[in-house]
Parts: structure tokens; sequence; C-alpha cells
């Protein structure tokens, strides 16, 4: 463009006109073919994104699935478990040294393994979690007592990891979780055949711990489900009646703007701020209990709250007004006309909004930890006021764990969750593609 | 063990009082020569016998529900022994507390003596006393409901609109939630952030240079006083945030052009749904792949090509929380751009525009304001996401603009001070009201922006 200026006559507007003029269809075309390069890459740079969003997708979920595969299988060693009715009590077994057993088992294994040391390390090979699992079984079936029996016991996280390939013989032994003896009598096991990698049922049995192979997410997944019970049992009725009001009562006034404007900010507000809120006025001002499901599902309704009247609104919205009509016309109240017409022609619209509003609550962590759901909860969670963790906080406290068998049951934790929450997501549309009305 | 079974009994004779109601305004009808006499559906009368069964009772026990412990309480105080009453306060109410503690069978903290044991007795009796006569009380309240109304039943009656108003009062009731809900936000951040200003002056709080909240548990230690400047942590805050939109602004706004404008019905119908996966990854998934996958490839290849990447760098979170925010950018300027009304694109594509043109001359110059506002509602998310930094961030508060240190944010700083144990008398704790409410403050200044900005620039297309 420029080159072209310098080129005109600073004759004026005569000199201008004297030359031979250039047509605009000529510029056009000199400058199409860089046009459509320019177009051409501009949609690239649009395909591109597209396939970025894609593959961090990718990434993200094969980063976690290929951590956590492994998790779902857990590494057991068989042991003869000689009960004999001399250590047992029979009147008494729950009392009984099931420690002790275990360890005479593990020893005729060994014979050879003699000192107070070697055998402590021989010891840490098998989960510590075995004598309770024993004591289970053996409470379960008394007529075992006295018996020698074929026992599977849980192996320990780090036999665990290097049977499943994740931690390396190859490398130093001081950096090693095992030393060279212990892989010697890892090797006897594997020619013995006694040692195996089973479903690992414990995960989704147990509660936390804080032995890799004896954490389950059951805890946690019970926990979600009484916050979410409570979420759901406040906020499904609370959120419907406020969308019904605003949209099919409320005066237009300010008091009802008001109303309006508060809850489009809240839907923006961060939930770390719900989780302040919860601790302060739930926790320190109303003295409820610490870690419960029933705080925790008071914080997540008023954070689910907005989302489900505006998705209740909307739904309530796409409602044509000529039903309305119809049900004043043949004399109905306002109140007749919203509960026998509009409410059950809205109601599949709000059922879906609180399903993605129920899922985002599901996923929520920040606001939890505020009202100390992060605690080491061991015992599984029997109600609402007893002490219990959800599935994200549990995922945040493994993610922080420094062992290696953590890293993939977090991983697996997630793979639980996301489960969760795609069944969460296709139900909801599910319901939209069969319920929605178009007028 | 009580208010379940009084509750289910209220339940009961709430539901005894509807068929009672309904069956005397049958009755009352037929008197008066036939259905249509009545001014309501029999159902009606029933409904509202049923409300004035429960409704006062209810409120009755609620009271009482809030105000037993106080008043038992303050019976078992005026009931100590007189050498226990002479004491200060603040050991008066520590022994109250073992007290309680003992009758409800908790852990007591300090020893028990016979005069403690005595008052739990005390405490257990009133306490049951208590339940005793307010039970009584609420049944007699709920008989003496279905009794007022049954008696007042006459065809002229209104029930249908009495049973309207209460319907319509609980939904006024329900719409309120969302102010409360405000108003609560704002007292508890306001209260306490105050009382943190009270150790700590404001402007220190917001102009210091200097964060290290960590105070020593001795007087004398070094360090004992704590430093609250939160300049660092409002800086840190904005690089991951910013970061963060340098990634999501970007690939959210041309994915939505390029899903909005170019691509066809089959592209579209499988990349949105995986757009919409992505946005429902919980954030503490994508703290755990920012913290696991990325921060260790940015510090290996960092390291690769001779720099010094801390292994909690900024870049790492921001870059996940970037991820995270795309498809939110994505939607919103996918609805804004939709809205934008086909005849100016018509338009542009008569004077022969190509679409990239079209896109950057007309589309976005129209759907400014639409995608300024979304823009600025994912920079309010991403200031208040927690999670991904929690996981992936630091700690320690830097004052730095390079990405690839470590710095501390907000949400950060709330989670670290306030989890674990809480003293609420000492600045450390209070610290995080304080960053709530500037963290509050900040987002809602955002989201009015912006919300006002989206609905203006509705209303222009609309």
């Amino acid at each position: 463009m420029s080159s072209q200026k310098e080129q005109r006559p600073v004759a004026g507007n005569r000199g201008y006109i004297r030359q031979k003029k250039e047509r605009t269809i000529d510029i056009v075309s000199r400058r199409l073919a860089q046009r459509y390069r320019k177009e051409k890459r501009f949609k690239l740079y649009g395909l591109f994104s597209i396939i970025l969003s894609t593959v961090f997708l990718a990434v993200l979920l094969t980063s976690i699935v290929s951590n956590g595969y492994s998790a779902f299988f857990q590494t057991y060693i068989k042991l003869d478990v000689t009960l004999e009715s001399t250590m047992l009590d029979r009147e008494n077994l729950g009392k009984s040294d099931f420690q002790g057993i275990i360890k005479q088992s593990i020893t005729k294994l060994y014979p050879e393994v003699a000192d107070r040391k070697s055998k402590r390390e021989l010891y840490a090979l098998f989960s510590s979690g075995a004598a309770f699992q024993l004591r289970e079984t053996v409470m379960k079936n008394p007529g075992l007592v006295g018996k020698t029996i074929p026992y599977w016991v849980p192996a320990d996280d780090d036999v665990d990891m290097l049977m499943k390939g994740h931690s390396k013989r190859g490398v130093p032994e001081n950096e090693r979780r095992l030393d060279d003896r212990q892989l010697g009598w890892i090797d006897k096991l594997v020619d013995q055949n006694r040692i195996e990698k089973k479903f690992n049922v414990t995960f989704f049995t147990a509660g936390d711990s804080r032995e890799p192979e004896l954490a389950g997410i059951w805890g946690a997944v019970k926990g979600s489900f009484f916050t979410l019970l409570v979420t759901l049992a406040l906020s499904f009725p609370i959120g419907i009646a406020a969308a019904v009001y605003l949209e099919e009562f409320a005066p237009k006034n300010l008091a009802t703007d008001f109303i309006e404007v508060n809850i489009n900010n809240l839907a923006a507000v961060p939930s770390i701020v719900f989780g302040l809120l919860g601790l302060a006025v739930f926790l320190n001002f109303f003295g409820m209990p610490r870690s419960t499901s029933l705080v925790g599902g008071l914080v997540l309704m008023l954070m689910t709250l907005p989302t489900i009247i505006i998705a209740s609104r909307a739904a309530l919205k796409a409602v044509p007004p000529s039903i309305r009509e119809a049900a004043l016309g043949v004399g109905s109240s306002k109140m007749q006309m919203v509960s026998n017409h509009v409410l059950p022609l809205a109601l599949p619209g709000m059922l879906t909004g609180t399903i993605i509003g129920m899922a985002q609550a599901l996923g929520e962590t920040a606001p939890l930890l505020m009202i100390g759901m992060v605690a080491f909860i061991v015992d599984i969670p029997g109600g609402f006021t007893d002490p219990a963790a959800v599935m994200p906080v549990q995922i945040y406290l493994w993610a922080d764990s420094p062992e290696r068998a953590f890293l993939e049951r977090t991983s697996a934790a997630i793979m639980v969750l996301l489960a969760f929450l795609i069944m969460m997501n296709a139900v909801a549309v599910i319901m939209r593609r069969r319920f929605e009305k178009r007028w | 063990m009580i208010v379940p079974v009084l509750l289910l009994i209220l339940l009961a004779l709430s539901v005894a009082g509807f068929f009672l109601g309904r069956k005397k305004a049958s009755a009352v009808a037929k008197s008066a020569g036939g259905r249509h006499k009545l001014h309501s559906r029999p159902n009606y009368y029933g409904i509202v016998t049923g409300l004035w069964c429960c409704l006062p009772a209810f409120f009755l026990f609620l009271l009482w529900l809030i105000f037993e412990q106080r008043i038992v309480t303050s019976l078992v105080i005026a009931d100590l022994p007189p050498t226990l009453q002479q004491l200060p306060r603040e050991r008066l109410v520590l022994i109250v507390q073992d007290i309680r503690n003992l009758a409800t069978g908790n852990i007591v903290s300090g020893e028990i003596t016979p005069e403690m044991r005595d008052a739990a007795a005390h405490f257990l009796e009133l306490q049951d006393i208590g339940t005793m006569i307010t039970s009584v009380l609420v049944l007699v309240v709920a008989l003496a409901g279905i009794l007022f109304f049954y008696r007042r039943i006459t065809p002229e009656l209104r029930a249908r609109n009495q049973v309207e108003i209460v319907i319509k009062s609980l939904l006024i009731v329900c719409s309120t939630i969302a102010i409360f809900t405000t108003v609560g936000i704002v007292l508890s951040v306001l209260y306490e952030a105050i009382r943190f200003f009270r150790h700590v002056p404001v402007t220190d709080f917001l102009f210091g240079l200097e964060w290290s909240p960590q105070m020593a548990i001795r007087e004398e230690q070094v360090g004992s006083s704590g430093a609250f400047g939160a300049v660092p942590v409002f800086a840190g805050t904005l690089l991951i945030s910013a970061i963060a939109m340098m990634v999501a602004v970007p690939v959210g706004l041309l994915s939505a052009i390029f899903l909005s404008e170019y691509a066809d019905k089959k592209i579209r119908a499988v990349v949105k749904p995986l757009l919409e996966i992505l946005a429902g990854v919980p954030t503490v998934v994508y703290g755990f792949f920012a913290a696991l996958v990325v921060a260790p490839s940015i510090r290996a290849v960092g390291s690769q090509i001779g720099l010094d990447v801390s292994s909690e760098s900024a870049l790492a979170a921001g870059l996940v929380m970037g991820i995270m925010i795309i498809p939110f950018v994505s939607s919103l300027s996918d609805d804004v751009i939709n809205a934008v009304p086909q005849s100016l694109r018509d338009g542009a594509y008569s004077v022969g525009a190509t679409r990239s043109e079209t896109v950057k001359h007309v589309l976005i110059p129209a759907a400014l304001p639409g995608i300024v506002g979304g823009i600025l509602l994912a920079v309010s998310r991403a200031i208040g996401e927690t999670m991904i930094v929690v996981m992936a961030a630091g700690l320690s508060a830097n004052l730095t603009a390079n990405p690839l240190q470590a710095v501390t944010t907000v949400t950060v700083q709330i989670v670290t001070l306030l989890v674990g144990d809480q003293e609420f008398d000492s600045p450390k704790t209070l610290a995080a009201f304080a960053l709530g409410l500037v963290l509050f403050i900040g987002t809602l200044l955002l989201n009015i922006i912006a919300l006002t900005v989206v609905r203006k620039y509705r209303e222009r297309y609309e």
C-alpha cells in the first residue's frame, strides 16, 4: 500500500486523474491469494486450538488411567496358617494373638531367618493388617480353630509396587525400599507360587488407612453419599421454590431485583468463600460438629443453590405462556396453575439442572477443607453426624502421601470419581433428550 | 432419641388433622346443600387443619432446640456450689464445658471432681425435664391447633386462599436464602477480618511486602509477630491467573470461533461434549495432574535447556488452570458469537469478505462486550480457584514475575492457614479471613462488572 502512495504524482488532483488508473479489481485480485492464505491460517489456528484442548483432555485421562489401573489389583501372599487351639481361646476369640499366629506361619516359610533384625525385615514384607483380616475370618468361622488353612494375606505396599513393576530392581540397593535379602525372600515366594495379584476388594470396601494396601475408598464414597443427600434434600426443594417465586409470582421491584443480583453473584463467588462462611457460621456460631457430612452438605447446598435456581428458572421460562393462560382461563388460581400445569412441564428441566448441580457438588473440595473434612478418618461413616471424608478430599489427602502405592490409589480413586460424574452427566443428558419439549 | 419420635408423632397428628378437617368440610357442605356451597374443595380444609396442627407446634419445638443449651446451662451454673461460681469467667466456661462433655459422654479435658459429677447429673436431669415439658407442650399445641380450626370450618371459609398464602410465604422465604447467604458471607468474613485488622493495620496488610504468617509459639522467639504484608500473595495470584488466561483466552476463543463459524455439525457433535468433559473434571483432579505430570515435565524440560525451574513453579499451576478454564471461555464466547445476528455476517460476506475477515472485522467487534464480560468472569474464576494451586503452587510468598519460580496465592494461604488447628484469637488464623475478604470483594467487583457488561450486550441484540 505504502509503495503505491509514493508512486502517486505530487501534482495534485489533475495529475492523479491523468495517470493510467489502476482498477479496483486488479488490487483485489492481487491481494486475493494473500487473503486466502490468511483465511487458511486463521482456520488452522481454530483447528489447532480444538486439537490442543482434546490433546489436553487425552493426556489428562491417559495419565490418570495409566497410573491408576494397577490399583484395582493387589499382591497377595499365600501363607499356611496353623490355627493352633493352644494359641486361640475359643471363649475369647477376638482377643487372641493373631499377630503371633501370622508371624509363626511366616517363620515356618523361612526357617533360616533367625535373628531379630532379619525377622523384622521379613515381617515387613507382609501387610500389618494381615492379623486383623485373619481375626475376622476366624471370628466368622470359629470351626477353623485347630486346623491348618492356606490363607492369602495382602503384601506390604513395597512388595506390591515391586510386583507391579512400579519400583525397579535395577537401582542401587541403598536407593531401594527393599534390600537384596528381601528381594531374595520375594523370589522364593514367586518360585513357590505363593505370590499372586488378585482383584483388590479392599480398595472398594475399606476406609482410609496409613497403609496403602489397607486403604480403600468406601468410607469416602459413603461420606460423599451422605453429604450429597443433605445437599440434595435441601437445595432441590429450596431451589425450585425460589425459582418458582422469582419466575411466576415476584413483582418487578427493587427487592426482587436485589435477590436476582445476589443469585447471579453467588453463582460466581469462589467456592472457598463458601467454606469460610461454613466455618464462621455453621461451626463457630452454631457450634455444629466438625468434619461431618451434615455441615459439608449445608455448605455445598449454599454453593449449588444458585446453579439450581438459574437452571430451574430457565426451565420455567421455557413453558409457553399459552399453558398458563389456558389454566387461568378455566378458573384455576395462580397457585393451582403453577402447581398443576407449569411445574410438571418444567420439572424435567429442573431435574437436569439439579443433577448438574449435584455433579458440581460431588467434585468440590475447597470449601470442605475449610470445615475440617480433611481429617484422617478410618471409620466408615454411618450417619450424617459422623466424621467423614468425601471422595475429592480423599483424593487430595492421598495425593499428599509420599508412598508410591498411594499414587496409583489416588489415580484409581480419581477414576472412580470420574465414573460417578460421567454417570450423573449422562443421566442429565438423557433426561434432557427424552423429556425436553420444544414448543 | 425423643426428637425423631416427637417429629413422627407430630406428622401423624397432622395427617389425622388433614382427614378430620376434610371430613368436617364434607359434612358441613352436605348440611349446607351440596359440595358447590363450599368455598374451597374439601382437601383444602384438610390441609389448613394439618397446617394448624404442625406449624405452631413445630415453631415451638424449634425454639426449644435453639435455646435448650442456653437455658439448661444457665440453670446448671446457678446451681453450682458457690466455690465454683466465684471462679473467673474463663475458668467457669471451661468447667461448664467439661460438665457438658461429662454429661454427653465425651472426653473430658480436666480432672473430674465430685461436684462436677453432680453437676453433670443435674445437667442431664434438667435436660430430661426440659425435653419432657417441651414434648407435652408441643403435643398440646398441636392438638389445640387441630381443635381450633376444626371448629371454625364453615362453607364460607376461604381455605384455599389460606393454603396459598402459606405456600407463597414459603416460596418467598426460599428465594431470600440467596440474600441471607450473601449477608452471611459478608458478615462472617468481615467480622473476623476486622478482628484481624485490630492486630495488623489495614495499610500494612494491603501494602506490606513481606508475608510470613507462621508465628512462633513463645513471645521471645524470632518472628513471633509474623509478617502480614499481602502484596506478594496478591502478586502471585495475579501471576498465576495471568498465565492461565494466556492459555485459556486464545485457545478458548479460537475454539469457539472454529466451532461456530467453521466446523460442520458432525465435528461440533463430537467436540462440544469433549469440552464439557473438560469442564466437568473436578479441580482436585486437575491439581493432581498438575503436580504429578505437568510440573515434573516442565522441570525436566527446564533442566534440559539449562533453566532452573522450581518444582512448584507458577507456570505449571497456571498452565493447568488455563486448561481448566478453556471450556469456560469457549462456551461463554460461543454464546455471545451465536447471539450476533446472521444479517451482520451476511452483510460482510456480500461485500466479499472472507470468513476470517468477517470474524475479525465484524463478529469480534460486535461481540466484544460479551467476550470481555466472559473473560472477566474467567479471571474471577482463576483468582478464586483453589485446589490446583493448593496442590501445584508453592507456599512461600515470593514477590517475583518469573513464572519458573514458586509463588503462592490468596486461596493457598487461606487453606494453609485454616486447615489444621485454628485459634480464633491469633492473627495467623484471622489473616485467612482478611484474605478471604479481599478475595470476595475482588471477585465480586469482577462479577458485577462482567454481568453488567454481558447483560447490556445481550439487550443490544435481543
